[in-house]
């Protein structure tokens, strides 16, 4: 038994697929690679699979990381070499590493992540950088998700304008969101508490923090 | 026209607004991007629902694969969006576009459409009005694509006669084509577009409506079908493939959930058993079987080249497939512990059947699921589906015995003279199936009653037939509901709205076109969905054209009645089915035609292609060439 820790980012078009449809996808992809995956004991055996923190729909990433248990020894390496010609559109390892058979559950140890969007529709940016200012110095934020009121202020670390314009000439802004179980931050929760349309930026993850990457 | 970037770009913008917008996206992995500009043919393949559904779709994959392989062509897919998106490409001016390269429908050169089934009628409108092509055949012009359609529906062509340019009857894989090789040598004539039809008329298994006109009595009734020009053929011989082609292994694999998410693979086409009611049975024979060899191969490439968890062995009647038991053993034997889930749907209700599916029975605990299709002696020798209910109790029972714990039976109601005691009937073996389980297993076997309501196909033994009212269905429904309740029974149904929409326009004429355009304009679309279906605008249809919705439903029609698909030759001859028709009527039962041949027409008619694919490849007798007189002769008797 090996367990492999796979960074891997996520463009388009995986950006329209969500966190239980790409599970499958790994599963696929692996079935496809002739890596043999393992399975959970029981009646109904669950290939064993585990995703570091849940992307939202719609967002890009460089960063997702996915725990693999094989149930042969093949190495990160090789692994690599399969994956590279077996992952579909859309998908593209970063790196492989291999992890401790007992480590914490990789989910416990995310800390943070990192988010940049850019905004589609051009913004004033003086506009811009106020209302980040202004939120910054807000003591709190009442937002109201899935009919749960809760405060939005304490899960955002950081929060700027960046001051280059992306390859495409879009303003962007930077935003370092707590990612602990139970304390989650939405990168488009903050896109709305700033009064922007979410649905018009294009947010992507680029940093994912976990508790032993201090 | 909005150019391919545009549509992109406008697309991030609306994609996060809608419903799981991987359907819009394409980019799955198996997908063929071609270069647009060097490809000298470019081919759109619609199937006129969501991707959900369409993706699936083995019909399409098949043309799909076999147009990408040429190096002159490519064919991109294209689904109708749901409302939703709809709503958003028509505020953000969108044409509907195609997934692979986000080009629109308007700039393909060919758009073709399957139409497996009718309720998918007002979706085709849909699909090109989003696309920005003339709904109506004759409003198109050299500048817009050609529009072509085919599918088991497209056997009765008449009812969509005004909206597709040229119908396939029959099997698509190799008439696509000679279709393409035809558009492309009108496309460097410069000739008008009427050259363009007439050659496709010339095609075997090409029908151009355009080229006929029909005629009908006082009564409603057809009189004639009138060719416009004498090189349009009088009738139109379906096309078939003498041997099936290689099954296509490089399956498109979806980002998104999707109806079926599996490698599929036709194992046989075609059915000798004969159910009267059946259309597929009628309009797809020969019976022409993929060597065991050939299928176990195709699945290994596909796996291999998809992933996929599951494999589904396709067929209209599995147990029948030759080699079927050295196929499952081959199967289990390759794939067994690789956590696959294996079906094979359409078993007889035999032991043996129980047998095969325990072979290929992987952890996952899934349901048993016959079709007895009517719960009397009488009513299924009338249909044509002989088997005794004594059979059919130790057979379920066994099912239950041997560790299934749900069993799902498959009956129809409205059979041409059904009774009510059929119908109670249905609910009283469901009952003795059920109680025949918790002998053998106790409170934890349960049955699942999937009742559907018969409509009278064409081309089939049951043409002649009404179909019931909607307050028969209602009244038989009601009947079964009460009957059925309790611990571990299920029911299911289908809407009688629903029914009614199938049963107009199966048996529809060309009057029907305008109809549809009605329905369709007062907001009729998704007629497949219980949630969107609006019976209203079809009734509103109906009246704004001065048609009687129930002449093409409830009525008997006569024995040498002129049907709208008269000149649609479908190989079984309408004299064969007359005969069967008559036997149904006096509870007579035609045994499966692999034991002897009754002449259905598929040889005569089919004889130089027969002899050139002698032996195995059909399950039809041989010909020689004193043969086909005899069973031409026979025909005639």
């Amino acid at each position: 038994m090996e367990r492999l820790r796979i960074t891997y980012s996520k463009t388009t078009p995986m950006r329209y697929t969500s966190n239980l449809n790409i599970h499958k996808i790994w599963e696929r992809t692996l079935r496809r690679a002739r890596l043999p995956l393992a399975y959970s004991e029981g009646f109904h055996p669950q290939p064993r699979l585990i995703q570091a923190s849940p992307l939202p729909l719609g967002l890009l990433s460089r960063v997702e990381m996915i725990d693999i248990w094989l149930e042969s020894e093949p190495g990160a390496e090789p692994v690599a070499e399969k994956l590279a010609v077996a992952l579909p559109p859309g998908l593209e390892v970063q790196s492989i590493t291999p992890i401790e058979l007992l480590a914490p559950a990789l989910p416990a140890q995310v800390r943070s992540a990192e988010y940049v969007a850019a905004f589609l529709t051009p913004v004033d940016r003086d506009e811009l950088a106020g209302r980040v200012n202004r939120l910054l110095g807000a003591p709190e934020l009442r937002r109201e998700r899935r009919g749960k009121i809760y405060d939005l202020r304490p899960v955002i670390e950081a929060l700027e304008v960046l001051p280059d314009l992306d390859a495409e000439g879009h303003s962007c802004i930077f935003m370092r969101l707590s990612a602990r179980e139970n304390a989650t931050g939405r990168a488009e929760e903050v896109l709305i508490t700033l009064e922007y349309d979410p649905f018009d930026t294009r947010i992507e993850r680029v940093k994912l923090i976990l508790n032993s990457s201090e | 026209m909005l150019t391919s970037t545009e549509i992109q770009s406008r697309l991030e913008r609306i994609l996060l607004r809608v419903q799981k917008p991987g359907r819009y996206v394409g980019g799955e992995l198996n997908q063929i991007v071609k270069d647009w500009d060097t490809i000298e043919t470019r081919v759109a393949l619609a199937f006129p629902d969501i991707y959900d559904l369409g993706v699936p779709n083995l019909g399409l994959a098949i043309l799909y694969h076999t147009l990408n392989a040429r190096p002159d062509v490519l064919a991109e897919r294209a689904f109708v969006p749901w409302t939703d998106m709809e709503d958003q490409l028509r505020r953000n001016g969108i044409p509907l576009y195609s997934l692979e390269t986000k080009h629109a429908i308007a700039q393909f050169d060919i758009l073709g459409f399957t139409l497996p089934y009718e309720s998918l009628y007002t979706n085709a409108l849909n699909f090109l009005d989003l696309s920005e092509i003339p709904i109506y055949s004759r409003e198109r012009t050299k500048t817009h694509p050609l529009v072509i359609a085919g599918g088991h529906a497209a056997f009765n062509p008449e009812p969509m006669h005004a909206f597709i340019d040229a119908f396939v009857i029959g099997e698509g894989e190799e008439v696509i084509h000679d279709i393409v090789n035809t558009y492309q040598a009108w496309k460097r004539s410069s000739q008008p577009r009427t050259a363009l039809l007439r050659s496709l008329a010339k095609i075997w298994g090409v029908y151009v409506p355009s080229l006929y006109e029909t005629h009908y009595q006082p009564d409603g009734t057809v009189a004639s079908v009138e060719r416009l020009v004498e090189d349009a053929p009088k009738k139109i011989e379906k096309r078939l493939v003498a041997r099936l082609l290689p099954p296509p292994t490089r399956f498109i694999v979806p980002n998104i959930d999707v109806v079926h998410n599996r490698i599929a693979i036709e194992i046989m086409r075609g059915c000798t058993r004969g159910c009267r009611f059946c259309h597929a049975g009628m309009i797809t024979r020969p019976i022409r079987e993929r060597p065991v060899e050939e299928i176990v191969n195709a699945l290994e490439e596909s796996i291999e080249a998809t992933g996929f968890e599951e494999i589904a062995l396709l067929s209209l009647s599995s147990s029948d497939y030759t080699n079927i038991v050295d196929l499952v053993k081959a199967i289990s034997v390759r794939f067994a512990g690789k956590h696959m889930t294996i079906s094979l749907p359409s078993l007889r209700i035999e032991s043996t059947s129980i047998d095969l599916l325990e072979e290929l029975r992987t952890g996952r605990q899934t349901g048993f699921t016959l079709a007895p299709e009517a719960a009397t002696e009488r009513m299924r020798n009338i249909i044509n589906k002989p088997i005794s209910t004594e059979n059919l109790l130790d057979v379920t029972r066994a099912i239950y015995d041997r560790g299934w714990q749900s069993i799902k039976l498959y009956f129809m109601i409205g059979h041409p003279s059904e009774t009510i005691e059929d119908v109670q009937a249905i609910a009283d073996l469901c009952k003795k199936v059920l109680a025949g389980g918790r002998n053998a297993i106790g409170r934890r076997a349960n049955l699942h009653a999937g009742i559907s309501t018969f409509v009278p196909k064409p081309h089939t033994p049951f043409q002649w037939v009404p179909c019931d009212s909607v307050e028969q269905i209602e009244a038989k429904q009601r009947l079964l509901r009460n009957a059925l309740s309790g611990p571990g029974l299920k029911y299911s149904w289908t809407n009688p709205q629903d029914t009614m929409l199938e049963a107009w326009l199966s048996r529809g004429d060309r009057r029907l076109s305008e109809v549809i355009y009605s329905a369709w304009k007062h907001g009729a679309k998704f007629d497949a969905w219980q949630d969107q279906y609006r019976f209203d605008a079809w009734e509103t249809a109906f009246a704004e054209n001065g048609l009687d919705p129930d002449f093409y439903t409830h009525r008997t029609r006569f024995i040498d009645e002129i049907f709208p698909w008269e000149h649609i030759d479908p190989g079984v001859r309408k004299k064969f089915l007359t005969q069967d028709y008559q036997w149904s009527l006096e509870g007579k039962v035609r045994p499966d035609c692999r034991q002897q041949c009754y002449a259905c027409g598929i040889l005569p008619g089919f004889a130089e292609l027969r002899r050139q694919n002698p032996g195995d490849a059909w399950k039809c007798p041989e010909v020689s060439q004193g043969r086909v007189r005899a069973v031409n002769t026979l025909q005639e008797a």
